[in-house]
């Protein structure tokens, strides 16, 4: 075109990056490339192509890792660890300020081979993958030089297995290894296997930080390099970024093994928008929501929900705005929307997509590329919440849109979800979006904005969405432990029948406690417990999985506990500590019948019970949320907030103080639990109840249903609305486990139990498994 | 000569005349005050200004795309002198700058020939040399007037003042509006005001200067756009150039995105002038990348947009001889206005 018609066309033209830097390096390291391990790369080995996306050109071969590939790994790694985690914060500091220099001085070439190998545009690459990676190892090595200091008492987990995905490639490499390098683990690393070569750059730095060999170790590969890496033994941790299904798998693979694990999983993330909102600001919002990375984004705010009064010209506004992305040449630095990842992806979006029925749906009207890899942005309007593209999650520029009446109808839709990742919420209204912000069932809320990240703020999601969190100091701890002295749970068996039977003077029984009731059990069975002088002490009702589904629905019922306030919860806790007092003597007494102890070890743990239920009354007011500091003139507040029904498995041993121990922290934060109480030596428990009762505690918000653990272990593991289960009874932990994969539930677990009349037996470890963090960022400025 | 070139020459001859405002398109006749619609409006600070901070890093425009874009935004330059030192022979020179405000041998290498800034741009003492300076080039005059720039002389002598331009030859008028109503809130008094001027205005056109470096928010900005557009101005502009904040890019947004609403609801298209603190070729192409994006490539022309700049033209004459040369340039190669 000549410039006189150019100036009369007024059109872009092309603007390509070059990446002529990025294929040197390929040639040069490559192009047939094997894993990092223990500071250098291995040859290469039989394995697959990385394929430019918009082309659909083999740009480099990749190794597939085997088993064998990844048992070296993790050796080198397990090798590196002892020196590793004992360098003070202050060297480990020096090399992730390293690392984060190199990402910046190499921060173009990082750029354009992350654009060449996931065909997202470079604008994204450039803008925000690899600066938020550099400020990740920044943050990170800050973390290092405190963590001494800030983390007493905590030590690192050992060798840790990552898995990321490959939507982000170096950034998630950054989410993963800079708080596992920071807190003194080392680490074996399997990108994705479309999108490995960013973190085969990474490791080329890795070198030019003098790094010590082994605490990175890089081995690329498919799910099942993954796999060995899952399952491997002397893997202490498992950090997964990934789709719904495969975190399941991975909570299943590792089930009883001791693993930590931590999971970012997929989402459906509500973007609702009110009628007092900046409409313009909010389609533009959605530009970063959906089209961002072709919306192949976890947190991609896909699931448009715009008040009914609006949404005519909402929805003709959002039109015309996507009428003007740009798709096309993912190196092209005027390109809005690039190349989906693989055509397998192409395929999967276009199934979905095709299958659907319902609504109305508007394709962008742009120009789109002959060939590559490329999906037109979006829109489908007029879904109902049961059309399956309202529901699950497309992974692709696929918007879907439904209207709402009511804020409160807007937070119904935007939590009739399995998911719990991200949610956006628009509203020029400060009292609106801050109430609404916190009923929202997401790990991060973004009010007037969307898609905001930092290395300082913590991100992840609750139900299906998966556990943890990722940056922050909270991040960090997801790869430390308390130096807890902890012993292994061991089952205690019930004191069997005597011979002649010492029959009470008036037969006591003891119910279940459920909704603030007492139920006979749903089986219409009890069992005799015994002292171990013979004494009938009374019967327990031996309860089944739906006096577990009864006890689980009277805690949904509670959930106005949650909305509490800190100060009611802690008068509450208080109340109990003080009718417990009152009838100290009988408890002790009951201690001592059951457990046959000695009555001043009786006396002790009584008064210990008391003393815990201070600590959380305490506590429940305290345990507070921060500010973070984030680039951007705003608040990015983490609230801790309730974790929501608790399945509780007390302790066998220390019946009174073991169920307290986990019963407090609970509820002190907002939670409602479903106790199951020391097999043994139930009554300690069931006697609790009258305590409870006279101490104001709402129906539903403490239940109990005694029972043999072996049945309702996994009711209570399996049950899908139930959102953690913690485990201190000597029951299966696999098959807890593997249970809990169904909803993904929170499992904590520790490798064994504290002393419970010890400092180890409460504290900031139960308040943190009681609590998740949500991030609610809001930017702010007139 | 080839045909071809003639044909050329001669498209290009003919754009003195595309740059008469409102040549093609039906003025904006305004509306009533519709205060419900200026009740709801928002502008949400820190959206806009993300939109406007990431704007840059998502267009781009190179090599003779670059040029092109350059050379169109030299065609909406309001080329403006509003100094108390002005004098006639100060006015005749940035006059023949906008008859020729680029070197010829490089508008030639671009095919370019003829191009000519937008207006020019001048206080009312100004005007006739101006418009003697400039006719039968088709350039037009722009005074700005009611008491710029604070707009705080008596009122009839601000009416009467835009009648004085008006008479003295000037096809458009730059007014202040009173900042006060928009502090206020008196939209009903800035509607009249506006209104009044814009009658007084006749058949020049009216560009309503908003002066948001004073206005306290972007909320105001887009309340105080709606209104002045409802009362029937031909252009909204953000500056006068001498509050101590200038265009900026998310006054830019806020006040073409009050345009973009305005045309959705009356079918009239309002133009835009950013001026004050707009002087590197850069930033003249993201200006033009934003009104492209959220306006559409209808506003790229000299009737629906302006630059108020003075130095702007200087930045980019280099940069068309670089383009051109493949060199760096260096300003003393280009006739000062």
């Amino acid at each position: 075109m000549t410039t006189r018609e150019i100036f009369d066309s007024m059109e872009y033209g092309p603007a390509p990056e070059s990446d002529a830097e990025a294929r040197d390096w390929i040639a040069t390291r490559g192009p047939d490339f094997g894993h990092f391990i223990n500071g250098a790369f291995t040859d290469a080995g039989q394995g697959f192509a990385a394929k430019n996306p918009a082309t659909g050109e083999e740009i480099a071969r990749l190794t597939q890792g085997s088993a064998h590939d990844v048992e070296v790994a993790v050796a080198a790694a397990a090798k590196a660890f002892p020196k590793w985690s004992k360098l003070p914060g202050h060297a480990r500091a020096k090399y992730l300020y390293a690392l984060a220099r190199l990402l910046q001085k190499h921060a173009r070439l990082f750029a354009v081979l992350e654009t060449l190998d996931n065909g997202k545009p470079i604008r994204e690459s450039r803008d925000i993958d690899v600066p938020l990676a550099q400020r990740h190892f920044y943050y990170h090595a800050g973390l290092a030089q405190l963590m001494d200091s800030e983390m007493p008492g905590h030590a690192p987990l050992g060798v840790c297995g990552q898995i990321i995905p490959w939507n982000f490639p170096l950034l998630m490499l950054a989410w993963k290894i800079a708080p596992a390098l920071a807190a003194g683990n080392t680490v074996v690393l399997k990108p994705a296997e479309y999108t490995s070569l960013t973190a085969l750059l990474f490791a080329d730095i890795c070198r030019e930080a003098g790094l010590p060999k082994g605490v990175v170790n890089i081995v690329t590969g498919d799910g099942a390099t993954g796999e060995s890496l899952v399952t491997h033994p002397d893997v202490a941790k498992i950090a997964f970024t990934g789709s719904t299904a495969v975190g399941r798998r991975i909570r299943e693979a590792t089930a009883g093994s001791g693993k930590s694990l931590t999971l970012e999983l997929g989402g459906k993330s509500p973007y609702i928008v009110f009628d007092d909102a900046d409409i313009d600001s909010a389609i533009e919002g959605l530009v970063d929501a959906i089209w961002f990375n072709q919306g192949q984004v976890c947190c991609a705010g896909s699931r448009l929900l715009v008040q009914e009064g609006i949404a005519e010209d909402f929805h003709a506004r959002l039109k015309a705005r996507m009428d003007k992305l740009r798709v096309g040449d993912p190196l092209d630095k005027c390109i809005d929307v690039g190349a989906l990842v693989d055509p397998v992806q192409h395929q999967a979006i276009t199934r979905m997509v095709g299958a659907n029925t319902e609504g109305e749906v508007y394709r962008a009207q742009v120009a789109m590329p002959e060939q590559g890899c490329f999906y037109p942005p979006t829109l489908i309007t007029g879904l109902s919440p049961a059309a399956p593209l309202m529901q699950d999650e497309i992974f692709g520029p696929v918007l879907v849109s439904t209207t709402f009446r009511t804020p409160s109808e807007a937070v119904e839709l935007a939590n009739n979800t399995r998911y719990g990742l991200a949610a956006t919420v628009w509203s020029e209204n400060l009292n609106l979006a801050l109430d609404i912000a916190p009923k929202l069932a997401a790990g991060v809320v973004w009010v007037n904005a969307t898609n905001l990240f930092d290395a300082a703020a913590p991100f992840g999601g609750v139900r299906e969405s998966g556990f943890g969190r990722e940056g922050g100091w909270e991040g960090l701890s997801a790869y430390l432990k308390p130096k807890a002295k902890l012993t292994p749970r061991k089952p205690i068996e019930p004191v069997p029948a005597p011979d002649t039977v010492e029959a009470p003077g008036l037969d006591r029984t003891a119910k279940m406690y459920v909704g603030g009731k007492q139920a006979r059990p749903d089986s219409g069975y009890s069992r005799p417990v015994w002292s171990k002088r013979g004494q009938l002490l009374g019967h327990v009702g031996l309860g089944n999985r739906k006096d577990i589904r009864n006890a689980v629905e009277a805690a949904r019922g509670a959930a106005g506990w949650s909305r509490t306030t800190g100060h009611l919860r802690a008068q509450i806790l208080y109340y109990i500590a003080e009718n417990l007092s009152a009838r100290a003597d009988e408890f002790a007494a009951r201690l001592r019948a059951l457990t046959a102890t000695s009555a001043a070890r009786a006396d002790a743990e009584v008064d210990a019970s008391i003393a815990r239920l201070f600590t959380y009354a305490a506590w429940a007011d305290k345990f507070d949320g921060g500010v973070k500091s984030v680039p951007i003139r705003g608040v990015a507040m983490a609230m801790r907030e309730p974790v929501g029904i608790i399945g509780a498995l007390a302790p066998e041993e220390a019946p009174l103080l073991g169920a307290v121990s986990l019963i407090a922290p609970a509820i002190a934060m907002g939670n409602r639990v479903v106790l199951v109480p020391s097999s043994p030596y139930p009554l300690a428990a069931t006697d609790l109840y009258q305590v409870l009762d006279t101490s104001d505690v709402p129906g539903g918000v403490v239940n109990i249903v005694t029972g043999d653990p072996a049945d309702l272990a996994p009711a209570l593991a399996g049950h899908l609305e139930v959102d953690a289960l913690w485990n201190f009874s000597a029951s299966d932990q696999a098959m807890i486990d593997a249970a809990s994969a169904g909803n993904l539930k929170r499992v904590w677990a520790p490798e064994g139990n504290p002393d419970w009349l010890g400092g180890d037996g409460e504290g900031r470890a139960f308040l943190e498994a009681a609590t998740e963090v949500k991030t609610i960022w809001v930017p702010y400025g007139e | 000569m080839t045909e071809a070139q003639t044909a050329t020459e001669a498209s290009v001859r003919t754009a003195p005349s595309d740059q008469l405002p409102q040549l093609h398109l039906p003025r904006n006749a305004g509306t009533g005050l519709d205060l419900d619609w200026v009740a709801r409006v928002q502008a949400n600070t820190s959206a806009i200004e993300r939109r406007a901070a990431t704007l840059p890093g998502r267009r781009s425009v190179k090599k003779a795309y670059q040029a092109a874009w350059l050379a169109r935004a030299v065609t909406l330059i309001d080329l403006t002198t509003l100094a108390g030192d002005d004098t006639p022979g100060r006015v005749r020179r940035l006059c023949a700058k906008a008859r020729q405000p680029v070197r010829a041998d490089i508008l030639d290498a671009l095919g370019l020939p003829a191009l000519t800034t937008g207006a020019v741009c001048v206080y009312h003492e100004m005007v006739p040399t101006a418009v003697e300076a400039l006719e039968g080039t088709g350039i037009p005059v722009a005074a700005v007037s009611t008491g710029f720039p604070a707009g705080l002389s008596p009122y009839h002598l601000r009416v009467k003042e835009i009648e004085e331009s008006v008479k003295a030859g000037a096809k458009e008028i730059d007014i202040v509006i009173s900042r006060r109503h928009v502090l206020t809130g008196n939209w009903q008094a800035l509607y009249d005001e506006m209104a009044e001027f814009r009658a007084a205005c006749g058949e020049a056109h009216v560009k309503a200067i908003l002066a948001t470096g004073e206005l306290g928010t972007l909320r105001n900005v887009a309340r105080a756009s709606l209104v002045c557009m409802m009362a029937g101005a031909d252009f909204i502009k953000t500056s006068t150039g001498k509050e101590s904040v200038n265009a900026t890019l998310p006054v830019t947004l806020t006040m073409i995105r009050a345009i973009r609403a305005y045309e959705a609801a009356t079918g009239f298209k309002v133009g835009y002038k950013p001026a004050g603190g707009i002087s590197k070729a850069k930033d003249a192409l993201v200006y033009l990348s934003m009104i492209k994006e959220e306006l559409g490539d209808r506003w790229l022309r000299p009737d629906l947009f302006r630059f108020g700049a003075s130095s702007l033209l200087g930045d980019i004459e280099r940069q068309l001889e670089h383009h051109v040369t493949g060199q760096y340039s260096a300003s003393y190669r280009h006739p000062m206005g």
